[in-house]
């Protein structure tokens, strides 16, 4: 047992600490976020040039031989200054599926693009009608001479106005909600048939609708085996939940520490209200939270490789109760920062609002309670 | 970063768990605290303890204690809980011991020292007062330097099983001009059998009699016994209090009942299927196991940073906040489970004629008969060690700086 870091993820730790204080500060992140492309290009070239984009991957897959303690590191501190680049659905997501189920060939096409940070991916795996059943698929790809030929809508599909490439979920065979005949894709986004609406999301990030309008994609685009998907999904997803959680600790440090900061600034009644009592105990109760929070990420971090039940229901536990924090600590920091916490123009707000949408990835704390209870 | 345990380890956890399996009384087995436990049954186990070279693993080695790693700490609570075993009381070993080789001089150590680590003298805590609960820097009993002596006045509340103790550890004010309450108070060590002290029982919610009012008439202490320096006992209480939350989560019996929670669960029925299958009551549990494996991390990280050598800091208040909840929770949850069974107060109800000897009861199921006393019981876990709320300000003090 133990806790500690190695010196290496000590120095990445220091390093991208380093660089969200000093190339990501407040008035860049927003001024980005507000651009035209709603991200900063620049500095994807320079989690690249630093190591960052390959990090989880094995020496022998192109990349730096760490894995999801490093991904756990680098989440957090992204988390602290709500950093909207697509490391989740590009290195976590897309990543994940070619280590796991790539074939030699698919690897060495994408896997050296992603850490070079040519190669963009998203993941488009919900539906509109899906929740947060992975297996609830409407989006088809069915068997076509040589390949397969896609069609449905995928909903939400996080990071994909930057996305070169995606990842898609769709039915190969069987009926909506069965467990088998549901298969993974890797597809090149600028495919014929492929039309998108791209949007802003609440917390800073770009986001699309992706539709597919008989796509044909060739068969080496398969990941794993055909038909039985779900497994590895489920797999990749619980990977990308634990990297949230952290994510999600690293917005809450901060979020705490700027609530605490104001209380000790702002006066009234002739006093700083960090004062009062009844305003310390609820920053107590968020500091326990946080900290509550900090710990079942690494137990989900840590259960990653864990045989399959006990995996699930130890990421299943970090979702529901930093899903349980995440809002404690988002709504009593709007709350402490009064008036002040529901502007645009305070950092705060925009805290608040990440660790709200953070409940609705990859399930919220309701579907990860029933899946923890279906476990016991 | 790993949560695996070494071939070490493991072997160590064995060797705790056969050792508990063959020493461990038997007649004691899965017992818990009760209310009608003898003084000799809660000793048993700190005296096979204390003989073995285990009964204060946290101390110093130079001290007694085992030089265990905090994985080891952890795997030996684990498996203590596993067993249910009743451990060694907490005031000597947690509380006065490492105050005592911490600020004691070599004859304090000498003379309690093994005491402690054997079972054969039982302590208890001279804290609280009636005028002086979460302000405890209020209390008014006082020691009067009296040639060699100190001659101590007052009452203290809530002396937990003083019924049974042979010495006491008690703050007491030795220089009321101080500037600040908190200056001006000793710590002093008391034999039980000096004349002028009354313990008197206080009856309980559970039907038990845990706690006790004591009473100091002017009662005559050698000076030796003050521990550390005159009027720097608040610096020594506090540490003494920071000691005792660090073991107070409870982690490892919290988790043992948890399984015992899901077995019951699974035995009473609602609407014809079993409890624990009911949507509301299965969320209520898994939101406590939840809450539990995360202070079960916190815990660990706490040992990890007591093992690259921090102290118990105001982190431990963290673990005693959580850690009481949801032993709160998990006896709320036992009592909801066991239904109207939770109703008969098992202490006065005769047990079964002609099976003298025997802990029959008459009604329900064995697991009901200590769910409500329980219960009330553990309503004091939030109260003790300095009430929930104090912890609250603690950590907004040290660690929140507000």
């Amino acid at each position: 047992m133990d806790f500690n870091f190695t010196e290496e993820q000590e120095m990445v730790r220091d390093g991208l600490s380093r660089l969200v204080r000093e190339q990501y500060d407040w008035e860049t992140r927003r001024k980005a976020v507000a651009s035209s492309d709603g991200w900063r290009p620049e500095i994807w070239a320079q989690l690249a040039e630093l190591g960052i984009l390959g990090m989880p991957f094995s020496e022998a897959d192109g990349g730096f031989g760490g894995g999801a303690v490093d991904s756990m590191i680098i989440m957090q501190e992204f988390g602290k200054g709500l950093v909207v680049e697509p490391f989740l659905p590009t290195v976590v997501c897309a990543g994940g599926f070619l280590k796991h189920a790539g074939t030699p060939a698919q690897k060495e096409e994408h896997i050296g693009g992603i850490v070079a940070g040519s190669r963009v991916f998203a993941f488009a795996y919900a539906e509109p009608r899906g929740r947060y059943d992975y297996a609830d698929l409407e989006t088809t790809a069915k068997k076509d001479g040589g390949g397969y030929v896609l069609n449905g809508h995928k909903a939400v599909v996080i990071g994909a106005p930057w996305a070169s490439h995606l990842i898609v979920t769709a039915r190969t065979s069987g009926e909506r909600r069965d467990r088998a005949g549901v298969s993974v894709f890797v597809v090149d986004k600028s495919a014929p048939g492929i039309v998108t609406r791209d949007y802003e999301t609440f917390d800073g990030r770009r986001a699309s609708e992706v539709y597919f309008e008989k796509v044909a994609i060739p068969a080496d685009a398969l990941i794993g085996e055909e038909g039985a998907g779900l497994q590895l999904i489920e797999l990749v997803t619980d990977e990308a939940i634990a990297a949230l959680c952290a994510e999600a600790c690293g917005a809450m440090k901060v979020a705490h520490a700027m609530t605490v900061e104001y209380s000790r600034q702002r006066k009234q009644f002739g006093v700083a209200i960090g004062s009062f009592q009844v305003l310390q105990h609820r920053m107590v109760d968020m500091y326990t939270a946080y900290e509550q929070s900090v710990s079942l990420t690494y137990l989900a971090t840590l259960r990653l490789d864990a045989p399959d039940a006990e995996r699930k229901r130890a990421v299943s536990a970090a979702k529901v109760g930093v899903g349980q924090a995440a809002r404690l600590i988002g709504q009593d920091a709007v709350q402490i920062h009064g008036g002040n916490g529901v502007t645009d123009e305070y950092a705060i707000g925009h805290y608040f609002k990440r660790l709200t949408i953070f409940d609705s990835e990859f399930g919220n704390v309701d579907h990860h309670m029933k899946r923890h209870i279906a476990l016991a | 970063m790993n949560l695996e345990f070494t071939p070490e380890e493991q072997a160590f956890r064995d060797e705790v768990r056969s050792f508990i399996a063959e020493n461990y009384p038997a007649h004691l087995a899965d017992f818990g605290m009760r209310e009608d436990m003898s003084p000799e049954d809660m000793l048993a186990w700190h005296k096979i303890l204390g003989a073995k070279g285990w009964s204060v693993p946290a101390w110093p080695v130079e001290y007694g204690g085992t030089g265990w790693t905090p994985t080891q700490r952890y795997i030996w609570s684990e498996e203590n809980a596993r067993a249910s075993t009743f451990m060694p009381l907490p005031f000597g070993v947690s509380m006065v011991g490492p105050v005592i080789y911490t600020f004691g001089n070599e004859a304090q150590k000498a003379r309690h020292l093994p005491g402690i680590r054997s079972g054969d003298v039982w302590w208890c805590q001279g804290y609280s007062e009636p005028g002086a609960g979460s302000d405890l820097a209020s209390l008014k009993t006082t020691a009067v330097r009296d040639g060699d002596h100190y001659v101590i006045n007052g009452q203290k509340t809530w002396t937990t099983l003083a019924q049974h103790a042979d010495w006491g550890f008690f703050l007491c004010r030795t220089d009321p001009a101080a500037a600040k309450p908190q200056e001006g108070i000793s710590f002093i060590l008391v034999d039980m059998k000096t004349p002028g002290i009354e313990v008197k029982p206080i009856k309980l919610v559970d039907g038990s009699y845990e706690v006790n009012e004591t009473w100091l008439t002017d009662v005559r202490v050698p000076v030796e016994n003050l521990v550390g320096v005159e009027n720097k006992g608040w610096t020594y209480a506090k540490f003494l209090l920071a000691h005792e939350r660090s073991g107070i989560a409870g982690v490892a019996r919290s988790k043992r009942g948890v399984e015992k929670l899901r077995e019951i669960a699974a035995a009473e029925t609602l609407d014809g299927a079993p409890l624990i299958k009911d949507f509301d009551f299965a969320r209520k549990v898994s939101q406590l196991e939840i809450d539990l494996a995360a202070l079960e991390i916190t815990e660990l990280r706490t040992l990890a940073g007591e093992q690259a050598g921090k102290g118990p800091g105001p982190e431990s208040s963290i673990l005693k906040i959580k850690g009481t909840e949801i032993q709160q929770r998990l006896t709320e949850l036992t009592l909801e489970a066991v239904g109207t069974y939770g109703t008969p107060f098992y202490g006065n109800i005769a047990k079964v004629p002609g099976d003298a000897g025997s802990n029959q009861y008459p009604v329900g199921p064995d697991y009901a008969q200590h769910a409500a006393a329980t219960y009330f019981n553990m309503r004091k876990t939030s109260i003790y060690g300095g009430s929930n709320e104090i912890q609250r300000n603690i950590i907004s003090k040290m660690i929140l700086g507000l």
